[in-house]
């Protein structure tokens, strides 16, 4: 201890001076490791305002709509009934990065937040590249603003039944109207709102391809029968309606198209989860604990943030009734303080797995990893086979072909590399979820849409997809067909949907 | 610089609006719980916030997700007993779920459970009856005033003059303004008495004093004995209250032909008066009889339960109804309000008896008498008798023929009129 500092607060109580010297000490430390990270504010709300803030997935402004009054009447019977305590914090990521807190938290509460989200997650945002190429956080909160208003209006001038079924078949597709590859240009509310006017004029006249009815010059019209539209599969299915249905008014492209930026917002999140809550874990704990190494903190604060630490940190095994899937904040904090001992106590074994970071400066491991990975590659590259070995996973082949289940690989030498490539996969969002991309429009007869889902590991559909055929076909207009091509590159109709919209609005 | 916004006492219920949007759009379902939920809960209930559930896989989100089969590789925690090789029964229920989190469609056959408020409650069971928008709205709210004494005011009407204040108030003034006078007036006696001792009672000073002295006791005699300032009045005034107590008469005909849906017509025609009760009395009780050929007075699960089979007597429930009126409920402390509900079939030479009875002794008694008959078809004697009297007494006695549940709200129009008015 280098200076003598007096003690922060030790009060069960909050107050806003006793939060702003937390703030001050952790944000003090959080330079000392060299944390990069946005400004951030801090925002007191009430256990209902933690309510609505869940319901409408965590933003503070976001348009209305039916699936968000369903979420928030559920959460409250659950609160309501003590099935659930509601989270400690909400963080979001924007510029300023805007982190909520609680008015019931007591001060170590307040303080292992603030340390968790307003630092650790913050941090991550900032760094991690999904989220720099594909959030714009300076952007978000005014976009949200601009997309509520937006939909309001569109309310007020064609009703809220129009908007509503709209809203209904977008959120449909949400999961699969978003770029995984291509990376998205970046929201800007000006550019936003002055490209909106003319996207609207300019695009009703472009995408009508499908509409071309001048004669195409002879020797080009063999090739024509076998040329696809579009000529490459596209993935992001509500990028492709946006720009291509032939029948959607300027105003319901706009809508499609907030839903598509909102999903596409939101994707990293899915897909850096282990990660992201690990590493908001490990800089909590590790924050704290060098505040309490420095005096600051009393013991009661610590056993107070050890008890909330551990009992979100706990892991049941898969044969305990609270088993639920593997805990994300569990295996993400194991393996970034798993990471940080490898650098600092590297063990043969290690040495062996891992040579490049065994012995290395962990900090400097730290900022790459968190920089340049997301959940499926992170695993796949810094799995240790000790955790492995700690957590007792094994892995288990469910094959419908056969009639009972095989342990395919156990924590030990013939099956780390099996199990780690197993649990990486588990967080591959591109193999949990179906594979449709749209295939082909029938440019030249009905204007039929046809999707193709790409059969991997012989999964099939759910019965569920249908239905969301039909929010498809509302959106296109015309006929929409699903088809699914098997390992083999055979390929059989699923199921059709037929529809022609313009008989619908011109009456019989 | 670090920012802290207090934001607690922003708008709350931000939810609210998407709320309502999932309520508009579940109409059907939800009222069809609620319409459960009232078959259910007892007619004092009525008047609470109630969960309801409804199917799940009608407000499913859908999503494009794998089904159940295929391949599949799963890892999980905490292996304690497998090694490399083992096989082992595939577990029900969860085959092919793929992944800890992925069931199929997210759907289950669970309901979705949420509490609707008493106002949603109220709404909805409202909505199915018909009510007019005023008579919602009076529903939801107390109206009724009473007058209490409230202390005393100087302004007022002269038969509210409070006799004993604006006197005492008097006697004080007096008092007061006489004090001055008083005090010289004692010091003079006490000079002239002293005088008088001394043998000069008839000095120049006495006689001075003297006269002083009648002059002061003029003085304070002429000090009025009432004044217009004095005046004290009872005040009164208006507070919102339900005024006294009532009792609920619920009169059914539990015969063989009264069946389980018309039983729950007859449920809401009763629920509605309590309702209508409990937004004007503070204290309600409930009677609930129930007739065949024989009336018994019992609990509202008998009540809306059993079922007999045999003729019908009206008249046996109107007997009955009078004797607990006069063992229990003396009309002077008790409002009295009687529905009843019957499929109209009643024995031919009972009828006369019915509307004698009515008349005589039981519209003397109660503020309001609404009968339903729940049929389709044509009306019967009793119907006919009953028209009599509603032709007479048409304040206080309503009837209905009844189809639907929209058809009730129009038995209580005149008894929701007069409380609007």
């Amino acid at each position: 201890m280098k200076r003598k500092q007096p003690a922060l607060p030790d009060s069960s109580e909050w107050s806003f001076e006793s939060i702003e010297r937390y703030d001050r000490e952790i944000g003090r430390i959080a330079r000392e490791y060299g944390l990069d990270c946005y400004r951030h504010q801090l925002e007191i709300i009430t256990a209902e305002q933690m309510m609505d803030a869940y319901a409408s997935t965590g933003m503070p402004v976001f348009y209305h709509h039916w699936s968000f009054g369903k979420r928030f009447l559920s959460t409250e019977m659950s609160y309501r009934r003590g099935q659930m305590g509601l989270a400690y914090e909400i963080v979001i990521n924007s510029d300023p990065c805007i982190v909520y807190l609680m008015e019931e938290n007591t001060l170590p509460m307040q303080a292992l937040v603030i340390a968790h989200a307003a630092y650790g997650h913050n941090s991550f945002f900032k760094g991690n590249y999904l989220f720099r190429t594909w959030t714009a956080a300076e952007a978000i909160i005014d976009y949200l603003v601009f997309a509520r208003n937006v939909i309001a209006e569109y309310e007020e001038r064609y009703g809220e039944n129009e908007v509503e079924q709209l809203l209904d078949a977008c959120h449909a597709l949400i999961n699969v109207g978003v770029n995984r590859y291509k990376r998205p240009a970046k929201l800007s509310l000006t550019k936003e709102r002055e490209r909106r006017q003319e996207r609207e004029s300019y695009l009703q006249s472009q995408i009508n391809d499908l509409w071309r009815t001048l004669p195409l010059r002879h020797e080009r019209e063999e090739k024509e029968a076998d040329r696809r539209f579009p000529a490459e599969p596209e993935e992001n299915l509500l990028y492709f309606i946006e720009k291509n249905a032939p029948l959607l008014e300027p105003w319901q492209r706009e809508i499609v198209r907030i839903v598509r930026k909102v999903g596409q917002y939101f994707y990293p999140q899915r897909q850096t989860q282990v990660m992201n809550e690990g590493w908001a874990c490990f800089w909590h704990y590790t924050m704290l604990y060098h505040l309490h190494e420095q005096r600051l903190l009393s013991d009661g604060f610590m056993l107070e943030f050890l008890q909330s630490h551990t009992s979100v940190m706990l892991q049941p095994p898969f044969n305990s009734p609270q088993y639920g899937g593997i805990n994300p904040y569990a295996l993400g904090f194991a393996m970034w303080r798993d990471i940080q001992r490898i650098c600092k106590y590297p063990t043969a074994e290690d040495r062996e797995w891992f040579p490049d970071l065994a012995g290395g400066d962990w900090r400097e491991v730290f900022d790459f990893a968190m920089r340049n990975f997301k959940d499926e590659s992170f695993i796949a590259q810094y799995l240790s086979p000790r955790l492995m070995r700690e957590f007792r996973f094994f892995n288990i082949l469910d094959d419908t072909s056969h009639p009972r289940l095989r342990i395919e690989a156990i924590h030990d030498e013939r099956g780390y590399r099996l199990l780690r490539q197993c649990l990486a996969d588990q967080y591959n969002l591109g193999n949990r979820e179906p594979d449709i991309q749209i295939w082909n429009v029938d440019l030249r007869g009905g204007r039929s849409l046809t999707l193709r889902h790409f059969r991997h590991q012989e999964r099939p559909l759910g019965d569920a997809c249908e239905t969301v055929l039909k929010h498809v076909a509302t959106l296109w207009g015309f006929p929409v067909r699903l088809e699914e091509q098997d390992e083999n590159g055979q390929v059989r109709l699923l199921s059709e949907v037929m529809v022609d919209r313009r008989k619908d609005d011109h009456g019989p | 610089m670090l920012q802290i916004i207090d934001r607690r006492n922003d708008s709350k219920n931000k939810s609210a609006v998407n709320r309502n949007r999932f309520i508009r759009r579940f109409k059907g379902q939800i009222k069809e719980a609620v319409r459960e939920a009232i078959a259910r809960r007892s007619i004092a209930d009525i008047d609470k916030g109630e969960k309801v559930g409804i199917p799940a896989k009608d407000i499913a989100e859908p999503q494009f997700r794998h089904g159940r089969g295929g391949r599949w590789n799963i890892v999980q925690p905490g292996n304690d007993r497998f090694i490399v090789g083992d096989e082992i029964e595939r577990p029900q229920g969860s085959a092919g779920d793929g992944g800890s989190d992925a069931s199929p469609d997210g759907e289950s056959l669970d309901d979705f459970v949420f509490s609707l408020s008493r106002e949603e409650f109220l709404d909805i069971f409202f909505d199915e009856l018909a009510l007019p928008h005023l008579v919602k709205t009076q529903l939801a709210n107390v109206v009724e005033y009473k007058r209490v004494r409230a202390g005393f005011t100087s302004t007022g009407v002269p038969t509210n003059i409070n006799v004993v204040r604006s006197l005492r108030g008097a006697t004080g003034r007096r008092i007061a303004a006489a004090a001055p006078y008083l005090k010289t007036l004692r010091a003079m006696r006490e000079e002239l008495a002293q005088l008088e001792a001394c043998g000069e009672g008839e000095s120049d000073r006495a006689t001075e004093l003297r006269r002083e002295i009648g002059y002061l006791l003029r003085k304070i005699d002429s000090l009025p004995f009432i004044d217009t300032f004095d005046l004290r009045y009872n005040n009164r005034i208006r507070i919102p209250a339900p005024s006294t107590q009532a009792v609920m008469f619920c009169i059914m005909d539990v015969s063989g032909s009264m069946d389980e849906e018309k039983k729950q017509i007859a449920k809401r025609f009763f629920m509605l008066l309590y309702l209508f009760l409990t937004r004007t009395y503070e204290h309600i009780e409930i009677v609930f009889i129930r007739h065949h050929t024989l009336a018994l007075e019992v609990d509202e699960e008998d009540f809306f339960r059993s079922r007999e089979s045999g003729g019908t007597v009206v008249s046996s429930a109107l007997e009955l109804m009078c004797r607990i009126v006069r063992e229990r409920y003396t009309t002077d402390v008790w409002n009295i309000y009687c529905a009843q509900a019957s499929d109209g079939d009643n024995w031919d030479a009972d009828s006369p008896k019915c509307s004698d009875l009515l008349e005589s002794v039981v519209i003397p008694l109660v503020q309001y008498y609404a009968y339903i008959e729940i049929s389709d078809g044509e009306p019967q004697n009793l119907w006919r008798e009953y028209s009599k009297i509603k032709a007479k007494y048409s304040q206080c006695f309503a009837m209905q023929q009844i189809g639907n549940l929209a058809d009730i709200y129009p038995v209580f129009r005149e008894l929701f009129k007069k409380k609007l008015a």
